[in-house]
C-alpha cells in the first residue's frame, strides 16, 4: 500500500512534467476519413430523446438535430421564426402561432397544428413524469394537469385553429412567451410518436422521428452512438455535412485523447484538467464563444449570520474575481459583477456597484461594522471540480477579511441542496444556472422571487416580486427589460447572492471540419459545420 | 468429484443471495436522494418526483420498506428480469450489450497475464539472481507501484496521441486491435503479480526431492521443468488467476473509463455516480455469479493438476 501511495505522488508530477514537455505537438497529420461529409460530436449518454423529457445538454444536442424550432435566437438573442410563421399576440395573453408551409415529419407525416398540441399536453400531464413538464406552466389550465390524478387530460389554453394554425392562451400576459418557445420542450410530436391519444409509444426514443434536418439512421445505440444522416424534404435551411455521428463518451479525458489524435471531429467542452495544455495541444483548434452559465455564491439569508446586506456585500468586495478565474480557471470564464447572463438582451456590465469591486480593506471595515461571523464556510459539492476555486476564495476571505474560512465539500450537488431545504447550517453556499431561453425573466424569476423554483436562499422582497411580474406582463419589449433591470437593481442593493462568474463554450475539434459554432446551449451548430476539404 | 460440485453449487446459492442482501442493503443505506442525483443540478419537480417514487417503490422505507424491495427485487431476479435502471433502460440490455466487450477485454488482459506473466515468471525462476530474474522484479514492482489510474492515461497519450500507434479510444465494437491496449494496461498489474507468484513457486519446486530424483535418473532439463515443476508450480498461480478474473471485470472501471469502451466497468462506475441504485445492484449481482463460478473452475482445476488432490 505504502509503496503505491509513494508511487502515485511520484507519477503524478512525472505525468504533469511530461504533459507540459509535450506541449506543442499537436496531433495534426491524421489520415482523411473515409466520409469526407460526415462528422462526429461527442456527446455523453443522453437519458431520454423525448422532446419534453430531455433537459439536459447531450440530448437536447441530439434534438437540436432532429427537430426544428418554432423559433431560434438570432445574434442578439432574440427569437426569429424557424418553424412557425408568425408568433403573434396583441395582449401578450393570446398568442397565435401560424406555422410555415411544407414541414414533414422524417416519416412523411405532414406537420399540423394538432402535432404541437398533442407534445405539449403529453408534456404537462403529470403522471407521465416528464422533466420539462414546468415549461408549460404559465398556459392556462396547467394546474389542472397536475398531481396524481388529474382532472383533465388536455391543457385547456390550446386551440386548434386549423390545420396550420393554433392558439395557446396564457393564464396571465407574459410578454417573453415567444422567446420560451425556442426550448426544445415545445416541438412537435408525430402521431407515430403515439400508441393512443396521449399515451407515447414504447420504444419511440429509440428511433425519434422528428422534423428536423436530419433523420435517425438506425437506432438510438445506448453507450456507443446515435447516428443521423440529412433530410432531403427539409424545407429550411439544409445543413452542409451529410451524416453526423454522436459519439458517446463517459469520460471527456477520453474524447479530448480523440480529439488531439484526429479520431474524433467536435469536442464541446474542454476538460478541466487539459485547460492549460489545450491552447497548445490544438493550436487554432482550440476555441472559446460565449455561454449563459452562471456561477454563483449564494447565502442562507434566514441565517442569522448572514442575514444583513452589508455582511454579503463585503465577502463579495473580498473576493478577487479576476485573480480566480485567471489562476484558476486559465481565462475560460469571466468575471461576474451583474445578476443576469452578458448574452442577454438588457444585460448591463456591474450593476452590482460597488459591491462588486475588490477592495479589501473597505471589505474589511464593511464586514467589521455589520458583524459578520467569525467563522465562514463555503459549501459545494465535491463532484463537479469546485474544490479548487473553492479554496482560493476561502484562501482570500481569511487574508481579506481577517477571519477563518474554509471549504467544505458534500458529496453531490443534491446532499447540498437537500441540507439547505432542511435548513442545516451549511454556511454560504455553490450555485450555478444555465438558462433555458435568453430573456432576464429566466435568470430573475426562478432564483430570486418568493417562490421561485430555485430559491434556496430564503430570499424574499415584495417590491422585487412585483417588479418581475410587471416585466413579464408587460406590453413591449423595452418596457418589460425596464422593469427587470429594476429588479435587478434591488438585488445589487440586497445582495442575496453574491455573482461570481460566467461561463464560456470552451471547445476544440479536429482538422478535419471547418466553420464550427456553439450556441448558448452549449450546442454544435449543426447547420453550419462543413467537412473541411 | 460430481457430489463434490454439486455441493458447491448449492453453496454457491446460499452465497449468492447472501451477498446480493448485503450489497443491496449497503448500496440503498448509503443512497442519499436518487431522485435529486438523478436531476443533477436541477430541481426536480414534484410531478417528476411522485412518478419516480412511486415506480421505484421509493416510498417503502425503514426497515420493513427495504425487505419489501428486496424481496421484489428477487421475485424479478428469479424470473430473469434484473428490473429498470432509474433512467428507465432494462438493464438486462445493458448487461447484454456491455458483457461481450467486457469479457473480451479480461480474456485479452487474462492471456497477457498468462503469455507474459507465467514464462517471464519460470524463466525468472529457473535463472534466479541472473539479470533477468533482477530486471523484472524491478520492472514488477515499477508496474505495481503505478496506479491503473496513471497508466492507462499515460499509454493512452504516448502510444495513442503522441506516436499514434493504436488508436486513442476503443469505443462499443472495437476491433482487437483498438482492445489490445486497453487489454495490455489491464494485463499489466496481474501480470506483475502472476510473474512474482510462479517465479517464487517455480524456485521452491526446483529444490523439491522429486527434482533431485528427476535429475538423478538422467531426464532432460526441459522435461523437467515442463513437466514436472511447472505442473505443481501453476496451484498458486491459478488460484491468482481465478480470482483474477473476476477482479478484471469488475476492475476494469478506469481502463474502461479512460479508453471509452461501454463495458460493464463503464456502466457500473456510471451507476454508482448516478446513485442508480437497480444498476449497481444488477451489476454487481452478476459479478457475484461470475466470481462463485471463477472460484468453483478454480478449485475443479486443482484437481486436474494434481492428482493427489482428491473431492469427495
Amino acid at each position: 500500500m505504502r509503496v503505491r501511495r509513494l508511487a502515485a505522488w511520484t507519477a503524478l508530477p512525472l505525468a504533469v512534467t511530461l504533459g507540459l514537455a509535450a506541449c506543442g505537438s499537436g496531433g495534426d497529420g491524421g489520415s482523411g476519413g473515409s466520409d469526407s461529409s460526415a462528422v462526429s460530436i461527442q456527446i455523453a449518454e443522453p437519458k431520454h430523446l423525448v422532446p419534453t423529457n430531455t433537459t439536459e445538454t447531450s440530448g437536447s444536442q441530439v434534438l437540436a438535430g432532429l427537430f426544428s424550432p418554432l423559433v431560434d435566437y438570432d445574434a442578439q438573442n432574440k427569437p426569429y421564426e424557424v418553424a412557425a410563421q408568425s408568433v403573434t399576440s396583441s395582449d401578450n395573453k393570446v398568442w397565435t402561432i401560424k406555422l410555415k408551409d411544407g414541414f414533414t415529419f422524417h416519416n412523411g407525416e405532414k406537420v399540423t397544428s394538432q402535432n404541437y398540441i398533442n407534445a405539449w399536453n403529453y408534456g404537462a400531464y403529470a403522471p407521465n413524469g416528464q422533466d420539462s413538464n414546468y415549461f408549460f406552466e404559465k398556459i392556462a389550465g396547467y394546474a389542472d394537469l397536475q398531481g396524481k390524478a388529474p382532472k383533465a387530460k388536455e391543457l385547456s389554453g390550446l386551440k386548434k385553429v386549423d390545420d396550420s394554425t393554433f392558439t395557446a392562451t396564457l393564464s396571465e400576459p407574459y410578454i417573453d412567451f415567444k422567446t420560451t418557445l425556442g426550448y426544445n420542450a415545445f416541438f412537435p410530436l408525430p402521431d407515430a410518436a403515439f400508441s393512443a391519444p396521449g399515451v407515447l409509444k414504447d420504444g419511440y426514443e429509440q428511433a425519434p422521428i422528428g422534423q428536423g434536418p436530419f433523420k435517425m439512421k438506425g437506432t438510438w445505440q445506448h453507450d456507443s452512438k446515435i447516428d443521423v444522416e440529412r433530410y432531403d424534404a427539409f424545407p429550411g435551411e439544409k445543413p452542409k455535412v451529410k451524416n453526423v455521428e454522436f459519439r458517446i463518451y463517459q469520460q471527456l479525458t477520453a474524447a479530448y485523447a480523440d480529439v488531439q489524435a484526429d479520431n474524433l471531429d467536435v469536442l464541446p467542452t474542454i476538460p478541466t484538467e487539459s485547460l492549460s495544455t489545450a491552447p497548445s495541444d490544438l493550436g487554432d483548434r482550440y476555441q472559446t464563444s460565449p455561454m449563459s452559465s452562471f456561477q454563483f455564491l449564494a447565502f442562507p439569508t434566514f441565517d442569522k449570520d448572514y442575514s444583513n446586506p452589508d455582511v454579503r456585500k463585503a465577502i463579495s468586495m473580498a473576493i478577487d474575481r479576476d485573480e480566480i478565474t485567471k489562476s484558476v480557471f486559465k481565462g475560460s470564464q469571466q468575471s461576474a459583477r451583474s445578476f443576469v447572463s452578458p448574452v442577454l438582451p438588457g444585460y448591463r456590465d456591474n450593476t452590482a456597484g460597488k459591491a462588486g469591486e475588490f477592495n479589501p480593506t473597505e471589505a474589511k471595515k464593511l464586514y467589521q461594522a455589520a458583524g459578520g461571523p467569525s467563522k465562514i464556510v463555503i459549501s459545494y459539492n465535491g463532484d463537479g471540480g469546485h474544490k479548487d476555486w473553492v479554496d482560493a476564495t476561502v484562501n482570500q476571505l481569511k487574508a481579506n477579511l481577517g477571519v477563518d474560512a474554509v471549504g467544505s465539500a458534500e458529496p453531490k450537488f443534491a446532499d447540498l441542496l437537500t441540507k439547505v431545504e432542511k435548513k442545516t447550517p451549511v454556511g454560504a453556499f455553490r450555485m450555478g444556472w444555465v438558462m433555458d431561453y435568453p430573456t432576464m425573466e429566466d435568470y430573475l424569476g426562478p432564483l430570486y422571487s418568493t417562490n421561485g423554483s430555485s430559491n434556496y436562499y430564503g430570499y424574499s422582497n415584495p417590491e422585487f416580486d412585483k417588479l418581475v411580474k410587471e416585466g413579464s406582463a408587460a406590453k413591449t419589449q423595452d418596457e418589460a427589460i425596464a422593469k427587470y433591470q429594476q429588479a435587478e437593481d434591488i438585488l445589487a442593493k440586497d445582495m442575496p447572492v453574491i455573482p461570481l462568474r460566467f461561463g464560456e463554450n470552451v471547445f476544440g475539434h479536429s482538422s478535419k471540419v471547418k466553420n464550427v459554432e456553439m450556441d448558448l446551449f452549449q450546442r454544435v451548430n449543426l447547420v453550419k459545420i462543413e467537412a473541411a476539404s | 468429484m460430481f457430489r463434490y460440485i454439486l455441493r458447491r453449487l448449492l453453496q454457491m446459492v446460499l452465497a449468492f443471495f447472501g451477498t446480493t442482501l448485503i450489497v443491496y442493503a449497503l448500496t440503498f443505506a448509503g443512497q442519499g436522494d436518487p431522485i435529486q442525483a438523478l436531476a443533477g443540478e436541477r430541481p426536480v419537480t414534484a410531478a417528476q418526483r411522485a412518478y419516480l417514487t412511486e415506480k421505484y417503490h421509493l416510498d417503502a422505507t425503514g426497515v420493513g420498506g427495504f425487505f419489501y424491495r428486496y424481496f421484489d427485487y428477487v421475485k424479478n431476479l428469479l424470473q430473469g428480469d434484473l428490473g429498470e435502471s432509474l433512467t428507465g433502460r432494462n438493464i438486462g440490455d445493458i448487461l447484454q450489450q456491455a458483457w461481450p466487450v467486457t469479457v473480451r477485454l479480461a480474456l485479452i488482459a487474462l492471456a497477457v497475464a498468462i503469455i507474459f506473466g507465467v514464462s517471464a515468471g519460470v524463466i525468472a525462476g529457473i535463472r534466479r539472481a541472473s539479470i533477468f530474474d533482477n530486471s523484472t522484479l524491478v520492472l514488477t514492482l515499477l508496474v505495481l507501484g503505478i496506479p491503473t489510474i496513471v497508466l492507462a492515461p499515460l499509454a493512452q497519450y504516448f502510444l495513442g496521441v503522441r506516436w499514434q500507434l493504436f488508436p486513442p479510444t476503443a469505443g462499443s465494437d472495437p476491433t482487437f486491435y483498438a482492445l489490445l491496449l486497453p487489454g495490455i494496461v489491464l494485463g499489466s498489474l496481474s501480470l506483475a503479480t502472476a510473474l512474482r507468484l510462479t517465479r517464487a513457486s517455480v524456485a521452491e519446486n526446483l529444490r523439491a526431492d522429486y527434482v533431485r530424483t528427476a535429475r538423478s535418473k538422467g531426464l532432460v532439463k526441459r522435461r523437467i521443468v515442463v513437466v514436472h515443476v511447472l505442473r505443481n508450480s501453476l496451484i498458486p498461480v491459478v488460484t491468482f488467476l481465478g480470482v483474477e478474473l473476476g477482479n478484471l471485470m469488475s476492475g476494469a472501471i478506469i481502463t474502461e473509463g479512460v479508453f471509452n469502451i461501454p463495458g460493464v466497468g463503464f456502466n457500473l462506475f456510471r451507476g454508482i455516480r448516478t446513485e442508480d441504485g437497480p444498476l449497481v445492484v444488477g451489476i454487481v449481482s452478476v459479478l457475484v455469479v461470475v466470481y462463485l463460478v471463477s472460484n468453483l473452475v478454480v478449485d475443479v482445476l486443482y484437481a486436474v493438476l494434481d492428482p493427489r488432490i482428491r473431492y469427495e
